[in-house]
């Protein structure tokens, strides 16, 4: 579990919008209508999906808990297969001349060489596994916060869109003007002061 | 409310203002910082400070990392016209101890260690331990917004200019004279 590990990365989410009553059972069918999906010896590249912290690799909303005291523990996983670039190229290479071979042509078309791509990705991409990374995330549900364990960037974007597909509530993350909109209790003339702002400059007077 | 990229951009440099803040906050007035956590025993800059310089055009980053580096330079650079973008911080509450980095644009947390929890040994243990952490790491991200809302609150004060910047000015110039 990636929360009990020694060093943690954080990016803070405040969650919008009212989850539907029942709320454990609109968060418990979000999970599982969009559990990970696994993509070994199948042609897709991605997938992405939550799971369950504890048991990444065998995850089961209804059998395996994820409430800790006021607080929903679970993870978002992205299973990527990466294939190198060389290897594409062989492939296709030995595509293309076994298809002249059978030709008495010296050229393929343009489409018939995106065919011949687009096959031997579909054929690599069946072979090679995926790779798994789990980012934890802790909901505290009544405060409306929500930690994310991760600062990847397309991590955190893979997570705001499969947060809100899942659970019809959007996600907006906390950074400087966030932070001052949100938890800092700015109103009225203050929120213009914030709109307002420009770079101070702390030099010790040398541009005063 | 603004667009989120246009806003995260476009305010960036609060969160640079921020750290640079807790800087000078940290050495000039620490008792001010209990005002975020009453527990708060101490709260001093750690191993690694990164500053950034984007006048005149010309991005110059300066880092300095260490245990015990001397953060002269810092002051130079600021001196200089340039603001926090990172650092790295050493927490202590009662006897316990964490550390942790905060970036100044987004506010995101890294290399956050708290203190040790209790191993989970059997599948009951879980529980326990999962509370616990989440109870460590509130405090550090309590603190970290709760500094925040302390430097917003001065950021966005008619007397900001007159009394904060010209104090952090004053204490830059009386850094670098004494050291």
């Amino acid at each position: 579990m990636q929360l009990l590990s020694s060093t943690l990365s954080l990016t803070r989410y405040s969650v919008k919008g009212d989850i539907a009553e029942p709320v454990m059972d609109t968060i418990r069918d979000g999970l599982k209508n969009h559990v990970i999906r696994e993509i070994d010896n199948d042609p897709a590249a991605k997938s992405v999906g939550w799971t369950t912290s504890e048991n990444p690799f065998h995850p089961n909303f209804d059998a395996q808990d994820f409430v800790f005291g006021t607080s929903l523990v679970f993870s978002l996983r992205i299973d990527k297969k990466s294939i190198p670039a060389k290897i594409v190229h062989k492939h296709y290479q030995m595509a293309v001349k076994k298809k002249l071979a059978g030709t008495e042509r010296e050229h393929l078309s343009k489409n018939e060489k995106r065919e011949i791509k687009d096959d031997v990705l579909h054929r690599l991409y069946v072979q090679i596994p995926a790779t798994p990374s789990m980012y934890d995330l802790v909901w505290h549900l009544e405060a409306g916060d929500l930690w994310f364990l991760s600062n990847r960037k397309e991590a955190n974007e893979e997570l705001e869109t499969l947060f809100s597909k899942s659970f019809k509530a959007s996600i907006v993350r906390i950074f400087p003007y966030t932070a001052a909109q949100f938890l800092s209790g700015l109103a009225g003339e203050k929120i213009d002061a914030l709109h307002k702002a420009f770079p101070a400059a702390f030099d010790g007077g040398a541009h005063a | 409310m603004l667009d989120v990229s246009v806003a995260y951009n476009r305010y960036k440099f609060l969160g640079h203002e921020f750290l640079t803040w807790l800087w000078y906050t940290i050495e000039i007035d620490p008792e001010m910082l209990k005002k975020a956590d009453p527990d708060l025993v101490s709260l001093v800059i750690g191993n690694r400070v990164v500053l950034e310089n984007s006048r005149h055009n010309r991005e110059e980053t300066i880092t300095i990392r260490g245990d015990g580096a001397g953060l002269e330079e810092g002051l130079i650079a600021l001196k200089k016209g340039g603001k926090v973008t990172e650092v790295n911080l050493v927490y202590c509450s009662a006897e316990y101890e964490w550390r942790f980095n905060v970036k100044g644009e987004s506010l995101a947390l890294s290399s956050l260690k708290t203190p040790q929890t209790g191993k989970v040994e059997k599948k009951e243990d879980l529980e326990g331990a999962v509370l616990e952490r989440i109870f460590l790491v509130e405090k550090i991200v309590s603190l970290t917004y709760n500094l925040y809302a302390l430097f917003i609150a001065a950021r966005l004060s008619s007397d900001w200019d007159r009394r904060t910047v010209s104090r952090i000015n004053k204490w830059i110039d009386s850094a670098i004279a004494g050291s």
